[in-house]
């Protein structure tokens, strides 16, 4: 428009002419909301009616189960792992692409990513093909008393596999955006590499840096494919919430599998609340990755 | 010498920390990433190509396979169809509750797997809540490949909505004002003018999905019923021949499950780029 | 086509913006009007309830006798050419300005052939044959430019409409196109409307000129009209520096010297037969 008119109030219909007529507009918004509620909102509370379906006596009582509460410990050590490995990782990758020329920056980009198009079955055999007992570094490992799959490295390590991109995603295209001119003036003024990328780098990639953290924990907590096949299903050892919410339905025991579920959803709950609040109030200083 | 403090010889620059970060990353992704896929690839090549053929093309491998690559692709088209409707009316309608729902789309995302796999389970089985409504008409859904079906349109939601929603975002209203002036009827400038604008976005995120759901696990096994031939989907596959020990039979499946997702990537990076040129793009 | 176009006392609110308050003006058929003024005055917003994609509060539009509210968005027959262009970049330029012709219903729809040929017709007519199968990221602003107004000519317009015609594009090609639009319009003798905020442009390409103020028509009238009688203070001040490239001063204390110089100045600036 040539003027500077304002633009129009939200809720002002002015256009007429590049809208659907009302009764077909609300005949689209109906048809979307069923089809939410039936894909999306069903199973969501099919959980949680579920898991309190004998009372919240049984629900709690489900909880504190010492084997549930051992899953629930190992869900979150991995997760801690995983994640801090993954920001190290991402921050360094994300401080190299961003920061510098280099040839197969493209190529480094991809490989980053490449996690996403796997399926998580094929992350844990990748593993069990390295280090389990038919492995390539089997029988090594047999021998020097290490354990790596059916026990807490090999989970480790299928979960970090699998939530490697997610961190390096949100960094990268920030700093890309952020450009190098704040790096430079910090390091003239006389800074070192590290302070300057304490003072200055960090602060303002936080909220990017937080949001990739926020998606990659939902994913490392959740995981199921690629740990399933690493793990060894072993109840109090080798089990995180996942794992433990299938031993538990496949004994048909509902409620205590749906308890346990129910945690793993409000964990997917908060993670959408954050999501979308650092959405909003941060969007600029968040880049918007291919998943968001 | 450097212009701005940045590269004129190679790799030197103000900005210290190059190698250092560099080699972190490089050697985060080897040793997580990169050498494992190696593994793989070694131990499926390492069969022979004979044996390899043998083990791809085996009456329950077909059977695994020819489900997982047919269930995503409906799943995906029906998310199509769908998610592009959503994405629709989020971005050019108001109304209460629009928010709430544009945030849940992530769900599916956030969801662990195996919760959502038992819940579909509940949901759909014989005595479950939708089960139960249809069983009287001889209709069963889990534990077969409609559970399938379903489980990965669940799975591929956010992937198709997101990718259209920002196209959909950009799109310029006067395009169809102008549309409009020239005489189009609403229905006409939507299919025209509007949507083939965002076909190559609606593309992508069909492929997104089409991909995540062929190697979808967790929420697909507790509903499918799992049995070879009929309801058995790849990944299981690999599972159990893990379970088996048979090491190359599951790296075989997993390299062509790997492979396709592959050309899908490629596919969707050629479909990208052509339309980039045509539109005329940055 | 030579329709006349009667706006009676339009006015508009965007929620408490009142972008029109009470604006009139009447244009003859064949002419071709400049919409004048600052931004924020209303003049886009003016264009835009001709054309009918804004919905008046108050006041009617007339082409010729008819009250272009009985009419649809389609029946209206305006051609639009947006600031932008607004060309569907998916589509060469054949299908852009063919796309009003095969968006009529079938019974009114010539055949595909016709459709191609009136579209290469035009294509000519706006001097760029040869272009049919470009897209439009293959062209420049000049060219998009004609494009999109041989795709407003396609449907037999009542009346032609421009949107700051040669706002995206570079002084140079401008000028040019400035020149290229008089000669078109000469040449067509559509009735047209322009939106513009450059004084020089209006006054140079017009027959006559609407200054607008906060949403209302201050003064119509041809150029010189304007320059030598302001109707009000604001008109006087908004078009103080326009053709005056070699006289300095207001007009009413010339001498007579200065005076005709004014005159032959604006005079030499405008097209033949428009005094």
């Amino acid at each position: 428009m040539s003027d500077l008119t304002p633009s129009v109030p939200a809720g002002f219909n002015t256009a007429r002419v590049t809208s659907e007529s009302p009764l077909v507009r609300w005949l689209l918004v109906a048809v979307a909301l069923l089809f939410l509620v039936f894909i999306l909102f069903l199973p969501l509370m099919a959980v949680f009616i579920e898991a309190f379906r004998r009372g919240v006596g049984a629900y709690l009582a489900a909880l504190k189960e010492p084997d549930a509460l051992a899953a629930i410990r190992l869900t979150l050590t991995v997760a801690a792992l995983a994640v801090g490995f993954n920001i190290v990782v991402g921050l360094a990758g994300a401080w190299a692409i961003a920061k510098f020329h280099f040839r197969g920056k493209q190529l480094l980009l991809t490989l980053i990513n490449l996690p996403f198009s796997v399926s998580p079955v094929i992350s844990g055999l990748v593993f069990v093909l390295l280090f389990g007992a038919g492995g390539v570094l089997g029988p090594w490992l047999a021998t020097n008393g290490i354990e790596i799959i059916f026990a807490l490295p090999g989970i480790v390590l299928a979960t970090t596999f699998v939530t490697f991109p997610f961190v390096a995603q949100q960094l990268v295209p920030l700093m890309q955006a952020q450009g190098t001119q704040e790096e430079e003036t910090a390091l003239s003024l006389g800074a070192t590499g590290w302070r300057t990328f304490c003072t200055v780098t960090l602060p303002n990639v936080k909220w990017g840096l937080l949001y990739g953290v926020l998606l990659c924990n939902a994913r490392a907590m959740g995981e199921f494919g690629a740990v399933a096949v690493v793990s060894g299903h072993i109840r109090g050892l080798t089990n995180t919430m996942p794992l433990h919410v299938e031993i538990l339905y496949n004994e048909y025991n509902f409620v205590a599998a749906f308890a346990v579920a129910s945690l793993l959803a409000l964990l997917a709950l908060v993670t959408l609340v954050l999501k979308a609040l650092l959405e909003w109030r941060f969007h600029d200083a968040i880049a918007a990755g291919v998943n968001r | 010498m450097t212009v701005g403090g940045l590269v004129i010889r190679k790799n030197r620059s103000v900005i210290p920390g190059f190698g250092i970060t560099l080699g972190i990353a490089i050697t985060g992704l080897s040793l997580v990433v990169l050498i494992p896929l190696a593994v793989l690839i070694m131990k499926a090549a390492g069969v022979g190509p004979a044996e390899f053929w043998r083990i791809a093309t085996s009456p329950r491998t077909l059977a695994a396979l020819r489900l997982s690559f047919s269930a995503a692709f409906i799943a995906a088209g029906v998310n199509a169809v769908f998610g592009l409707l959503v994405a629709w009316v989020l971005v050019r309608y108001r109304f209460p509750g629009r928010s709430i729902l544009d945030a849940a789309v992530d769900l599916p995302i956030a969801l662990p797997t195996a919760v959502a796999g038992i819940s579909l389970a509940v949901i759909y089985s014989p005595n479950g809540w939708v089960g139960s409504l249809l069983a009287p008409f001889d209709i069963k859904i889990a534990y077969t490949p409609l559970a399938v079906v379903l489980a990965l349109i669940f799975v591929g939601l956010p992937f198709v909505v997101r990718t259209v929603q920002p196209v959909l975002e950009e799109s310029e209203k006067e395009i169809e004002e102008a549309s409009a002036l020239l005489g189009a009827s609403r229905l006409r400038t939507v299919f025209t003018v509007v949507l083939p604008v965002i076909s190559p976005a609606l593309l992508t995120g069909f492929a997104l999905a089409f991909a995540r759901g062929v190697g979808e696990y967790g929420s697909v096994i507790f509903v499918a019923g799992n049995l070879p031939f009929v309801s058995e989907i790849a990944p299981l596959l690999i599972v159990i021949r893990l379970e088996e020990y048979d090491y190359a039979g599951a790296s075989v499946i997993a390299a062509v499950m790997l492979a396709v997702s592959f050309i899908v990537l490629m596919l969707i990076s050629a479909v990208q780029t052509w339309n980039r040129r045509r539109l005329g793009y940055v | 086509m030579s329709v006349s176009v009667t706006v009676e006392g339009i006015e508009k609110e965007f929620g408490v913006y009142p972008a029109l308050r009470g604006a009139s003006l009447t244009i003859d058929g064949g002419e071709l009007v400049a919409i004048l003024g600052p931004s924020g005055s209303g003049k886009t917003t003016l264009l835009r309830v001709v054309a009918g994609l804004e919905q008046p509060d108050k006041g009617r539009v007339l082409f010729d006798d008819l009250d272009a509210s009985t009419l649809s968005l389609r029946e209206r027959r305006i051609g639009f050419v947006f600031q932008h262009y607004a060309l569907f970049r998916h589509m060469t330029v054949l299908d852009n300005i063919a796309f009003g012709l095969r968006a009529r219903p079938r019974r009114y729809r010539p055949s595909s052939d016709e459709i191609e040929r009136r579209a290469l017709e035009l294509l000519d007519l706006v001097q760029l044959s040869g272009f049919e199968k470009r897209y439009p990221a293959q062209l420049s602003g000049g060219q998009r430019q004609r494009v999109a107004l041989a795709r407003a000519l396609a449907i037999k317009p009542r009346v032609l409409l421009l949107d700051e015609p040669f706002g995206a594009l570079d002084a140079k090609v401008r000028k040019e196109l400035r020149r290229w639009l008089r000669e078109f319009h000469d040449q067509t003798g559509h009735t047209t409307l322009f939106v513009t905020h450059d004084q020089d442009e209006a006054f140079e390409l017009a027959d006559r000129v609407a200054i607008l103020n906060e949403g209302r028509v201050e003064q119509v009238g041809t150029p010189r009209a304007i320059l030598e009688k302001p109707a009000s203070p604001f008109v006087a001040d908004f078009v103080e520096g326009t053709g005056r490239s070699t006289v300095r001063g207001s007009v009413q204390g010339d001498t007579d010297h200065d005076h005709r110089t004014a005159s032959v100045s604006i005079l030499r600036r405008m097209p033949a037969g428009t005094i």
